[in-house]
């Protein structure tokens, strides 16, 4: 080698140099990882270690308007299972079908809870019993990713008693997580399904907290608390209704195991609702956490449709009930005034074109005035005044009550009413050919058949506003205001007039056998036509009344479905309102007392 | 000897300091929340760094005169053992898919490749020192070649990049150290430049224009340059078919390399995972032993390739500065030992030596931060290891050795 000094310190100098050079540019990689970048690989690294454990938030409680509990939380238990990968996840959920009974379909559902989020535990069980926690606590050392969770549970104290008010809750769906209203959700939450638990998801879900647990390479938990603090879950605020849950229940036993229909009970002034009930109802209890297929199958063969709210969704044409429209219509347009009488006395029927219109009294009313026509509910009386109206008022009057929209309940999954649009003409012409309709059709719409039906919801909205001054709110469940809406004008002699033809009904009219002492009931029966003349069923009975009749504090619709004729609501209609009113006076007592 | 060895303090201080720096490492390394056999490795580092201390003893009281008589024989027996573990070697730990390992009865003596480092160094040492001038043509890089060639060519049939990767490195170092010019080093290395840049056509050709212009300006044999030009081209050509030689792990090394993100979950993953062990540890660190991707097992191999991660995590950039400045200084003390060497053995041995460490502190560190490729390499008196621990500290020996056979006080040379 050459092995001069001079050339020998020069290399030592470039090798040096060199040296350095190499051993700066690794500490300025290292500075531009540890400094510079530092932020972005602390996250990485807390990411690798750190799993969230989502805390569900309690639900908001649901009250009534005295403060009773319609909706609460009980403590349950929630079970899912971490995993770094859905080979992992499916070989951990395989060993746990060792130890408890997990089918197919449920681990299949948990592997799309996970794909979704895998950052997050894996839902396996929202609602998991007491026993099944036990039998997992005690294999805990098997199942390193288990994570059991303490978790408020949805409760309904009176279950289906409130059903149709109150909904319930369930696991998030894969169709509800696409949407956009559920924006935030994660697989495997609570969300409100329907009732009040869905129309106020918002206000009750609260906010759920997040405890950090660590993990290791392999997904196994080695620290369950302390990797850094917790964010507490935070409760949503009690929601007060406008609910009677006494009155609720006094309804749901009235109507018992044998009826079915609905119930709508209504502050006539504010529109605030003091009950709402569809029988036969379903247990909500039994929804939340997963309802068993065997409860959901018999609930859905069930031909009385129990999971059919049928004071919301549900149509019925409103018979008689709707007279008061085709009055209200009349009066309001100055047609006729309340003592008028029609050319022709009711002789049980009424022709038109060669063809008889019967009245439901074979025997005939006589010649009878507007006032008492209400009172017996003469058809014959309805067919003049209809066809006096004419189609194009008639449409017109029962759009402006409300009859072509929903009454505005705040409660989802509300039907829209069936009714003609107006102007009428153009409806009829455009449904049945210019040609397909004759005059008759107002014949019909006059006796609140043909093409109407409506929700008993609305009914009662309609009904709050002869009740008091033609002005109505939408019915409202949840504490809050509720705008009001001008549904027609009368004067005040004929409202008043309006109202003692009403009360005429229940006193010596079509619902005189519902008759309670000391008590002015007003209100009008229904029977609603079901079905087609060849296969024909038993009518649907109506009865929308309020009391009292001088100074209404409650309206309410109701509609027993294959109930026979309206007689058979107006019994418990005053039930009802005869509850109630005691009801009131007791507490009012109880007040004063204080 | 007539007078008394002053041994080299400094060089010792330093090489103890990160034999114990890394002690440390180690010990942390198996402070784990993961039941690992990692936790309990660091009494048997410590006992290695013992034996480590004692043959350090041993080499500096050897004469360089001595080291340069049993060389030979030496060299011969090493390249026999190499030999023999291409048939009975075993693979184990880091390098479990290497022959790396010699097993006599069940017992696992160590890697004789760690040693090899050393006795190739000594083996180059002699044939260099052997010529009175630099080797000037590439015909006269035969000798040197041969040397260095025979347990490479060994070593890759183990097969053992990253120690053959180290091979290459003392080869040129040593080369450099013995005054050849750099153009007969890039005419050198010319075809392994070509083998690696053939991924990339256009960037082949570029450098084949450059190669070109530096044949003319070196002016070598004719024959020579035929024969770099036509290497080159065959390089070139022969690339593909190479990389379709490679092991799939290896290519998988080379993709994740370029790109550790093509596939985070599995070969870029120890990549990624130390670039996040250190990026996490910040200025400061997370504390010693409190580094969370090394207590929660995301860190692979982190006792020996990825030890430096640790020191990342743990003792943040301040630590990591600390280590490699400990390094810059001893290598630099190293070269001035090199530099003072009152023959041309001792000299090129130092140098030699240096340089092996340098490749390996290099290629780990750059490894953890991809600036390198992984190859497996260790990192010098950090990762755990006998064979290697032992072989660095013989290498520290030979360095105090030579440091107290060479010109002048230790301290007073200035280069």
């Amino acid at each position: 080698m050459n092995f001069h000094p001079n050339d020998v310190q020069r290399r030592a100098r470039v090798a040096s140099g060199m040296l350095f050079l190499t051993i700066v540019f690794l500490i300025g990689s290292f500075f531009r990882a540890q400094v510079l970048q530092h932020s972005q690989y602390a996250l990485a690294s807390e990411k690798n270690r750190l799993r969230e454990v989502p805390i569900p938030a309690p639900r908001g409680q649901i009250y009534d308007r005295r403060g009773e509990i319609i909706a609460e939380n009980i403590p349950g238990y929630t079970v899912s299972l971490l995993a770094p990968g859905e080979d992992s996840l499916r070989a951990a959920l395989a060993r746990l079908s060792g130890t408890i009974q997990l089918s197919d379909e449920q681990a299949d559902a948990v592997v799309k809870r996970y794909r979704r989020t895998p950052n997050r535990p894996a839902v396996i069980f929202g609602d998991a019993s007491f026993d099944l926690v036990s039998v997992l606590e005690e294999h805990r050392v098997e199942f390193p990713g288990l994570i059991i969770q303490a978790a408020p549970k949805r409760y309904y104290p009176d279950g289906p008693a409130v059903a149709a008010l109150v909904g319930y809750t369930g696991e998030i769906n894969e169709t509800e997580l696409g949407s956009k209203d559920f924006v935030g959700y994660k697989p495997g939450q609570q969300v409100g399904k329907t009732g009040i638990e869905k129309r106020y998801e918002a206000r009750l879900r609260g906010q759920e907290g997040v405890r950090f647990v660590e993990v290791d390479v392999r997904g196994r938990v080695v620290r369950e608390a302390g990797a850094r603090e917790d964010l507490s879950a935070r409760p949503a605020p009690p929601l007060y209704t406008n609910i009677d849950l006494d009155l609720q229940k006094f309804i749901v036993k009235l109507f018992g195991d044998s009826l079915q229909g609905a119930v709508v009970a209504l502050e006539p002034k504010s529109g605030e609702v003091l009950a709402l009930h569809s029988a036969p109802s379903f247990d909500p209890n039994r929804f939340v956490g997963g309802v068993s297929r065997a409860y959901f199958d018999s609930l859905n063969t069930d031909k009385r449709r129990p999971m059919y709210n049928k004071a919301i969704q549900g149509t019925y044409p409103p018979g008689s009930t709707w007279k008061l429209a085709t009055a209200i219509t009349a009066l309001e347009d100055s047609v006729v005034k309340l003592e008028d009488h029609m050319p022709a006395p009711c002789t049980g029927s009424y022709t038109y074109g060669n063809r008889p219109f019967k009245c439901h009294k074979h025997t005939g009313h006589g010649s009878l005035t507007l006032a008492q026509a209400i009172e017996q509910s003469c058809d014959v009386y309805f067919y003049q005044l209809g066809l006096k109206l004419g189609i194009t008022r008639l449409v017109a009057g029962g759009v402006a009550i409300g009859s072509a929209e929903r009454s505005g309940i705040d409660l989802p999954n509300e039907t829209k009413p069936n009714f003609p649009t107006a102007p009428a003409n153009d409806y009829f012409n455009k449904r049945y050919g210019v040609r397909g309709w004759s005059p008759a059709v107002s014949m019909n719409m006059a006796i609140g058949q043909g093409e109407n039906s409506q929700t008993v919801v609305n009914m009662a909205r309609f009904y709050s506003a002869l009740a008091t001054d033609g002005n109505a709110a939408h019915p409202q469940v949840v504490r809050g205001l509720s705008e009001k809406e001008k549904l027609f004008e009368l004067d005040s002699a004929n409202m008043a007039g309006i109202r003692a033809a009403l009360a005429g009904v229940v006193s010596h009219g079509t619902a005189a056998a519902s008759r309670i002492e000391g008590l002015t009931m007003a209100g009008k029966t229904g029977t609603a036509q079901n079905g087609t003349e060849a296969e024909h069923r038993p009518d649907h009975a109506w009865f929308v009344g309020f009391a009292p009749a001088d100074n209404p504090k409650i309206v309410v619709a109701v509609m027993i479905e294959f109930g026979g004729h309206g007689t058979r609501s107006a019994p418990i209609a005053a039930k009802i309102i005869e509850h109630f009113l005691k009801a009131a006076t007791k507490q009012a007592f109880i007040t004063e007392g204080n | 000897m007539k007078q008394r060895l002053i041994p080299d303090f400094t060089l010792l201080a330093l090489a103890l300091t990160l034999s114990l720096f890394g002690l440390a490492m180690v010990y942390s390394a198996g402070q784990t929340d993961v039941l690992t056999r990692v936790t309990s490795l660091w009494h048997r580092q410590l006992l290695w760094l013992a034996m480590g201390l004692g043959a350090a003893y041993i080499a500096s009281r050897a004469s360089v005169r001595m080291l340069d008589f049993i060389t030979p024989p030496v060299y011969a027996i090493t390249c026999v053992v190499l030999l023999l573990l291409v048939f009975i070697g075993k693979g184990f730990g880091t390098g479990a898919s290497t022959k790396s390992w010699l097993m006599i009865g069940g017992f696992r003596l160590g890697q004789p490749s760690e040693l090899a480092k050393i006795v190739v160094v000594l083996m180059l040492a002699k044939v260099l020192s052997a010529r009175r001038d630099a080797p000037k043509s590439l015909l006269d890089l035969w000798q040197p070649a041969l040397v260095v060639g025979v347990p490479w060519i060994l070593i890759m049939l183990q097969p053992d990049l990253g120690t053959g990767l180290v091979f290459i490195g003392i080869f040129f170092a040593m080369l450099f150290w013995s005054g050849c010019s750099w153009q007969l080093l890039m005419l050198a290395a010319s075809p392994g430049i070509s083998l690696v840049l053939a991924v990339n056509t256009t960037i082949w050709g570029a450098w084949f224009l450059i190669l070109i212009a530096l044949v003319v300006w070196y002016r070598p044999y004719i024959a020579e340059g035929v024969f770099v030009v036509v290497a080159n081209v065959a390089m070139g050509v022969v690339a593909p078919l190479v990389w379709e030689r490679l092991n799939p792990y290896q290519q998988r090394r080379l993709l994740v390399f370029l790109d550790p993100g093509s596939d985070p979950l599995r070969s870029g993953y120890h990549v990624i995972q130390s670039q996040v062990a250190i990026g996490s540890g910040g200025w400061l660190g997370k504390g010693f032993t409190m580094g969370t991707q090394k207590r929660l097992a995301f860190l692979p191999a982190q006792h020996t390739d990825f030890i430096f991660p640790v020191v990342g995590e743990e003792l943040g950039f301040v630590g990591v500065t600390i280590a490699l400045l400990l390094f810059l200084w001893l290598f630099m003390r190293c070269v001035r030992v090199a530099g003072r060497a009152t023959d041309s053995f001792s000299s090129l041995v130092a140098f030699g030596l240096v340089s092996t460490w340098f490749v390996h502190v290099l290629v780990n560190v750059g490894m953890t931060l991809n600036l390198m490729p992984i190859t497996g390499i260790p990192l010098p008196f950090f990762s755990y290891g006998g064979s290697f621990l032992l072989a660095c500290w013989i290498a520290v020996g030979i360095e105090i050795r030579i440091s107290g056979e060479g010109r002048g006080k230790a301290d007073t040379l200035v280069i």
